[in-house]
């Protein structure tokens, strides 16, 4: 009798809590269409193409301007707070700075679990500590750690499920990207080109934790390329592959990006064209063989590592990337070859002023740094950086956000010791007091020509998201989140939030009602129609 | 020692909860040992001296010191010059390793490995930096060889400086506080800063999550009731700005209801030429805000 009572309350419980109907399973399947369920946020970008574009139509040109805040959660952690949250069926999966990660009920912002990972006190990794968010499949979300470390968790209670070491952080590496999850898998990308490390993507079982492959990106003896690096230099290349990649699936391929050859500012460390830093990488899915790339910057020798997303576009009938590099240069890649279709400066360079056969840009002698110092535009944080781009397929327009910045580049020789950095130098703001600043672009993908800018005061660290609203909204580092029009640049709507924004924004949808999120400062901000 | 546990205690359920605070423990006590040891450390350079450290931490000093101290210590527009005996912020050992660990609140002095750039240092690498700024530090206190005393009736009379700098919170507010500039920014960069102030805008305001400080640009606004106000940005966003006009009130103002805004870097301070301010009385004003400086 207690017992039958029991189950009543407990269905009675279910019951209430099934006003919000929560599916657990994440597949894959739902995960290769994600656009199709666009109250959902599935992946880093969204969805598997890199576009960071939400069908959600709610909230348009004609209303932002009514746009209210909706509900902000607190983290408290400090330092440059990156995460991209996920969103499945109410629920808000998200991370903060300090490996953290919590699932929060989306509609009100509510904790409903809560989860510290512990990191050992003597990381080190690069330009802070950072996470920029998770992946999710079947009941499990991913975290990769700042010690170098896989995570799953159980989603519907933030328990460990495993937790997989991959390399070891005290030679300088770590993870701070959002995992990809594809087929049955869990795909990372190592950080710390900032060490003398050696860089690569890898995939695990999701459900094991089991290793299933690893492809380095500084390829070892008897692999091609490896005759791209002199001498023992492959051993110490960097090449890390720290932003979150993009998934074909009509080719069954993985598209991602590489970062610089370390030491970073000392080429003549390292000589050759050092495959496959600041590469675009196509890897078999169920292998990582590596099956084509193209080197956006050969020898590179400021620190323009390649790790921005790469969109996948279709134009025209083809198969594209779109892809705005952090070396001030907008290419356009055929995806089913990797062969270079354009290529066109979208931000002031000053490093190039030829093209190779190929139609890629090549380094100057003048530009290559000295003890003293050479200026040379883009400075050391690019003409872009990590903040995700976004394609909107309603203005075919691609957005970045640019920065005008140059630097002076200085370089000397190093010697690496291990879990030391190993940066051949370093660089300084160029010393004719000209002020930095920034602007949301957008580029006719086919061209590289600017449609329009819409000018931040000071430059920006934010993402860029699209809606089928006909909105592109991004962050400034003044603390705005602005809503812009996608097809003119005007700015629509603003709130300030009161740090500035190192993420990219969201779009999600809950019983009808479209919200927007985005970190910023300690917090993560939510926004609503009134 | 930056191991948080964001609320204090494990927040899971079963066998979790008996893992965290395990590790919670064993955690508590790693960081007491390193603390310790690292407390004792602090003390003295155990690379005091030694070339081969200084190297090391030349190295060191231009991927994560140099951006704002310069090339070889010695200072410019955005820090102090290193190689002077005097630090404001103490001149042994100890605190120049507690001054680039822990950073400096309220300036642009970061914790170390907090910035955007680079790793950040370990104990080791640290007390290298240290060894090499004792190597490029000069002897002598290099203090500028003008008259204080003049250069202090220059500032609060002929010269006209306190009408716009504060010093020990007397003077106007238009231009940067200048009590402590001295021991902040090299002599070259004083100097610049007064025969050529528009090369460099002075720093203002820094907020803790943005990457640059406001600068102390120079702003028009006419408002919509007509009003026409001239004066510096206290600090601005794409919508908003908050200025102090030229008789040093405050407007509060937002950009789209003005009926003109305009914004140059051409500093509201004169270029004080050797014609209005010779060398000599350039000297004694450098002795004045240095000796304001040390107190």
């Amino acid at each position: 009798m207690m017992r039958r009572t029991c189950i009543y309350v407990f269905a009675l419980l279910f019951s209430c809590s099934m006003c919000l109907p929560i599916r657990a399973q994440v597949t894959f399947d739902r995960l290769v269409h994600a656009s199709k369920e666009p109250q959902n946020w599935l992946t880093y970008s969204g969805d598997y193409s890199g576009r960071r574009h939400s069908e959600l139509t709610q909230i348009n040109t004609g209303n932002v301007k009514n746009l209210v805040a909706r509900w902000i959660y607190q983290t408290g952690a400090l330092g440059k707070f990156e995460t991209t949250p996920l969103v499945v069926d109410g629920i808000l999966y998200g991370t903060a700075q300090d490996n953290r990660v919590y699932a929060l009920d989306a509609r009100t912002g509510r904790p409903i679990w809560q989860y510290q990972y512990l990191y050992p006190s003597d990381i080190r990794p690069c330009c802070g500590r950072v996470n920029r968010g998770l992946a999710i499949l079947g009941d499990k979300v991913f975290l990769g750690t700042l010690d170098a470390h896989v995570v799953a968790l159980d989603a519907k209670t933030g328990s460990v499920v495993w937790d997989v070491a991959a390399v070891d952080y005290r030679k300088g590496y770590s993870f701070t990207l959002a995992p990809l999850a594809v087929k049955n898998m869990i795909v990372v990308g190592i950080s710390g080109g900032e060490y003398g490390t050696r860089g690569f993507v890898e995939a695990y079982d999701a459900n094991s934790g089991a290793r299933k492959w690893r492809f380095y990106t500084t390829p070892g003896p008897g692999e091609p390329g490896h005759e791209t690096w002199a001498g023992d230099s492959w051993k110490t290349g960097g090449a890390p592959a720290w932003i979150t990649g993009v998934y074909d699936k009509d080719t069954d391929q993985l598209f991602w990006t590489t970062g610089n050859p370390a030491p970073s500012n000392r080429k003549a460390q390292r000589e050759g064209d050092n495959l496959f830093s600041n590469s675009l990488i196509a890897l078999d899915t169920d292998t990582g063989k590596l099956n084509w790339y193209f080197q956006y910057t050969k020898h590179d020798d400021h620190d323009w590592d390649s790790t921005q997303v790469p969109v996948m576009v279709e134009l025209d009938g083809k198969k594209l990337i779109a892809h705005a590099n952090r070396n001030g240069y907008f290419y356009l890649i055929d995806r089913t070859t990797g062969k270079l279709i354009l290529s066109r400066p979208f931000a002031t360079t000053t490093w190039s002023d030829t093209y190779d056969t190929e139609g890629r840009p090549v380094a100057t002698k003048e530009s290559s740094p000295t003890l003293e110092g050479r200026k040379v535009c883009p400075g050391a944080a690019g003409s872009t950086n990590w903040m995700s781009p976004s394609f909107d397929p309603q203005t075919r327009l691609f957005y970045v956000t640019a920065r005008e910045q140059c630097d002076i580049f200085s370089t000397a020789e190093q010697t690496n010791e291990e879990g030391h950095a190993y940066y051949g130098s370093a660089y300084f703001p160029a010393d004719d007091a000209e002020p930095y600043w920034g602007a949301l672009r957008a580029l006719d993908p086919l061209t590289g020509e600017k449609k329009w800018e819409f000018r931040h005061i000071s430059p920006s660290w934010s993402g860029v998201l699209t809606t089928g609203g006909g909105l592109a909204f991004t962050g400034d580092s003044e603390g705005n989140f602005i809503a812009l029009e996608a097809s003119t640049g005007k700015a629509l709507w603003h709130f300030q939030m009161g740090g500035a924004v190192y993420a990219a924004p969201i779009a999600y949808a809950i019983d009808g009602k479209e919200y927007l999120a985005i970190a910023a400062g300690s917090a993560l901000f939510t926004f609503t129609l009134p | 020692m930056k191991i948080k546990n964001a609320w204090g205690r494990p927040v899971a359920r079963g066998n979790r909860v008996a893992r965290g605070a395990v590790s919670a423990i064993f955690c508590t006590i790693l960081v007491l040992t390193v603390a310790s040891s690292t407390a004792i450390a602090q003390q003295t350079n155990p690379f005091a001296g030694d070339a081969k450290a200084a190297k090391a931490g030349e190295s060191q000093f231009r991927a994560n010191c140099a951006f704002c101290h310069g090339l070889g210590a010695r200072g410019g527009g955005r820090g102090p010059d290193l190689t002077r005996a005097q630090k404001r912020h103490g001149k042994t050992d100890a605190d120049l390793f507690r001054t680039i660990n822990d950073g400096i609140p309220g300036t642009a002095m970061p914790q170390n490995g907090t910035t955007s750039q680079g790793v950040g240092m370990t104990a080791e690498e640290i007390w290298q930096v240290i060894t090499y700024i004792r190597s490029v530090e000069k002897k002598s206190a290099l203090l500028p060889a003008g008259d204080a005393a003049h250069g202090d009736k220059l500032f609060h009379s002929s010269a006209g400086c306190f009408t716009c700098h504060m010093i020990n919170g007397k003077g106007g507010r238009l231009g940067p506080e200048l009590t402590n500039i001295a021991t902040a920014r090299s002599v070259e960069s004083l100097v610049d800063s007064v025969r050529n102030p528009s090369r460099h805008l002075a720093i203002g305001l820094i907020e803790n999550t943005k990457e640059f400080p406001q600068e102390y640009e120079t702003v028009s606004v006419v408002t919509a009731d007509g009003e026409a106000f001239t004066g510096v940005a206290l600090n601005e966003d794409n919508f908003s700005l908050q200025m102090l006009d030229t008789q040093q009130q405050i407007h509060l103002l937002e950009k789209d209801k003005l009926k003109s805004f305009k914004k140059t870097r051409e500093s509201l301070m004169p270029a004080y030429v050797k014609k209005t301010l010779p060398d000599h009385d350039l000297q004694d004003l450098l002795a004045y805000l240095f000796q304001v400086s040390a107190k």
